[in-house]
């Protein structure tokens, strides 16, 4: 049977809430969006073409995208321990911990940047270390994929959390009367449980290192075909008023993140529906 | 459900009308017992204009009586140009290259296309210059140009693709290079010299690409690159405007360092200029005009001296301040490079000489 598309619900007021939404959306959203197409449509396809497959920015697309990707999928990791952590244990100073997860998110990304690169540059606390190891970190891709990991880890942490929650410890015990051994319960019942929020929270990341300047323009060095990452070639096309450059390689990486985080959506839908054996 | 769909779009339109209603007609102000300007600046210039402001406040109140604050806003050249591109409604614009103040004549017709000549000196009210900083003693024995592209030398400069700053920083090592090779740069504008000026234009170029091949780090700012040479420790010799040279040797840290002057280097040229199509509209005209004029007075240049600015009248600054600034051979864009506008699209533009330095196999 085919569901109502209107809903009963205690709450009345569904009509004036989709406006509200629809208007709240296109005001916030979807009208600065537009705008960036409409001025990237003032140049031509083939302008629009040399623009964004320029060795430099074809470059820079490769270092932002590998490096926000590097950042999520360590963050999904270890983020996913910090946050078991804080759930399930409790242990002295768990709340500074636990506040401490937030600091990425309310530092302005300046200070974040500075703070990693004074730690991260050769004469840095971490920096000296990994210096006679022979490691670059300040300055060099790396420092790029660090900064980006610093600034994504509370989304991973912040949305597993209530997820977590809401897992009830009695499906391990009863997997493991069962039998179940313990990769298997974290296999079979904990992760698939946590999956989506895990996506969710990945997706996140991934989508905030993207779009990251400010923390990552002090580490990175803005070495041009090393170290660029693509929202400084952004700004650098708008400091020579090239307000049509600036918004084709927007459009670019927009375009782009919008598909994968569709993709990481679909993956999370499908498996939703396949958790509640519906569909 | 017809009904929903009915009320969902009446209330987005109603919400918008709202909203669109509500920007009318603002603005208009001025002539009254006080008055308010905005000047948009660059970034270095904040204490400049802080100590200035008071002073023209003053001046002002005994001169017509009326109460004047200046409100400030600051940000690298660039992005200050756009905002007033964008709408921020500036009174006076305090830049660091006449180039983005070209820009906003160009792209919003707020400002006349002759600004640079309604005021004395290039409507440059205060100079400066590009000296080297190097670590204390000189350990690298660095001197002069030629000594930074040596090999194992580390030159720290922002990129001049978001700097403004940082596009003196290249002019001036381009700009000596056909100083040193021309002997004269008015050569570059005679048709008989052609082939001269062809290989001092080549040498130029290989030796600004030599120079930026010893540049570890392209910060995207000044402030950022000083912090990288003073805080991080990294690079031999830091390319920096004057006045800030002279802020980070009276900062803590500033008896690591010491300045160095090359044999010559570009005269940096920051411009003011009145934003015509706001003061109009402000009534503001008259207050903003007094306001720039004042740099000009002896009160104006003795506070650009005072802030490390080399004062365009330095007979007006106070002689110690004056004192301070070494005696340095210098040139301007205009003899090196005609001008900021050609001097951007030869060099710093997509595509333009400083992307090729770094283009991939070289």
């Amino acid at each position: 049977m085919r569901q109502p598309f209107k809903q009963h619900s205690v709450i009345p007021g569904f009509g004036v809430t989709l406006g509200f939404t629809v208007f709240y959306l296109s005001l916030l959203v979807l009208i600065p969006l537009s705008a960036l197409f409409l001025k990237t449509a003032t140049m031509g396809w083939s302008s629009f073409w040399s623009v964004v497959t320029d060795p430099r920015v074809v470059a820079s697309y490769k270092l932002t995208f590998g490096a926000s990707l590097a950042g999520a999928l360590i963050n999904a990791v270890f983020g996913f321990i910090v946050a078991w952590t804080l759930v399930r244990y409790s242990f002295p100073g768990k709340r500074l911990v636990d506040a401490m997860v937030d600091l990425p998110f309310a530092l302005p990304t300046a200070v974040s940047g500075i703070a990693l690169t004074t730690i991260y540059s050769r004469n840095g606390w971490v920096g000296c270390w990994l210096e006679s190891a022979g490691i670059h970190a300040a300055f060099t891709p790396l420092g790029v994929g660090i900064a980006l990991t610093f600034i994504g880890l509370p989304f991973v942490v912040r949305t597993l959390q209530p997820a977590i929650a809401d897992l009830d410890p009695e499906y391990e015990e009863a997997a493991a009367s069962l039998g179940a051994g313990r990769v298997q319960v974290f296999l079979k019942v904990i992760f698939p449980g946590l999956l989506p929020a895990l996506l969710t929270g990945f997706a996140l990341a991934f989508a905030r290192a993207l779009g990251e300047y400010g923390s990552v323009v002090f580490i990175s060095g803005n070495m041009p075909m090393r170290t660029e990452i693509t929202p400084l070639l952004i700004i650098s096309k708008l400091e020579q008023y090239d307000y049509a450059g600036a918004t084709a390689i927007a459009v670019v990486m927009l375009v782009a993140s919008f598909a994968i985080l569709l993709a990481i959506n679909a993956i999370q839908w499908r498996h939703v529906r396949r958790i509640n054996g519906r569909g | 459900m017809r009904r929903t769909a009915c009320l969902s779009a009446f209330s987005a339109v109603l919400l918008s009308c709202g909203i669109l209603t509500g920007c009318g007609s603002s603005g208009g102000s001025g002539a009254g017992a006080s008055v308010e300007l905005l000047n948009v600046s660059y970034d270095p210039t904040r204490e400049l204009y802080q100590d200035f402001n008071t002073a023209f406040a003053k001046y002002w109140k005994e001169k017509s009586g009326q109460e004047v604050t200046v409100r400030q806003s600051h940000g690298g050249s660039g992005k200050q140009a756009r905002g007033v591109i964008d709408g921020l409604e500036a009174d006076v614009v305090t830049l660091a290259l006449a180039y983005d103040i070209d820009a906003i004549a160009e792209k919003s017709k707020l400002v006349a296309p002759d600004w640079r000549v309604r005021l004395p000196h290039n409507s440059a009210p205060y100079t400066s210059t590009i000296v080297f900083l190097v670590r204390k003693g000189n350990p690298k024995k660095l001197h002069d140009w030629t000594d930074l592209v040596q090999p194992g030398i580390e030159v720290i400069t922002p990129n001049p693709k978001t700097s403004g700053g940082a596009r003196w920083n290249y002019l001036a090592v381009w700009g000596w290079m056909l100083k040193k090779e021309l002997g004269d740069l008015s050569k570059l504008k005679d048709p008989a010299q052609a082939d001269a000026v062809k290989q001092a234009q080549d040498k130029a170029r290989e030796f600004v690409a030599a120079l930026y091949h010893n540049v570890p780090v392209l910060d995207s700012g000044a402030r950022a690159s000083t912090t990288t040479f003073t805080q991080r420790g990294i690079g031999d010799v830091l390319l920096a405007w004057e006045n800030e040279a002279f802020l980070c040797l009276n900062e803590p840290g500033g008896e690591l360092i010491e300045m160095v002057v090359p044999s010559a280097t570009i005269l940096a040229e920051p411009p003011v200029a009145l934003v015509d199509g706001v003061v109009d509209r402000r009534g503001t005209r008259a207050v903003a005009q007094a306001y720039l004029e004042y740099l000009y007075s002896p009160e104006g240049q003795r506070i650009a001296a005072k802030h490390y600015y080399r004062p365009v009248e330095p007979d007006k600054a106070d002689p110690k301040d004056a004192a301070r600034f070494p005696a340095v051979n210098l040139f301007t864009i205009d003899e090196a490079f005609t001008g900021w506008s050609e001097a951007q699209k030869t060099h710093f533009s997509d595509g333009g000489v400083f992307d090729q330095i770094y283009k991939p196999g070289k």
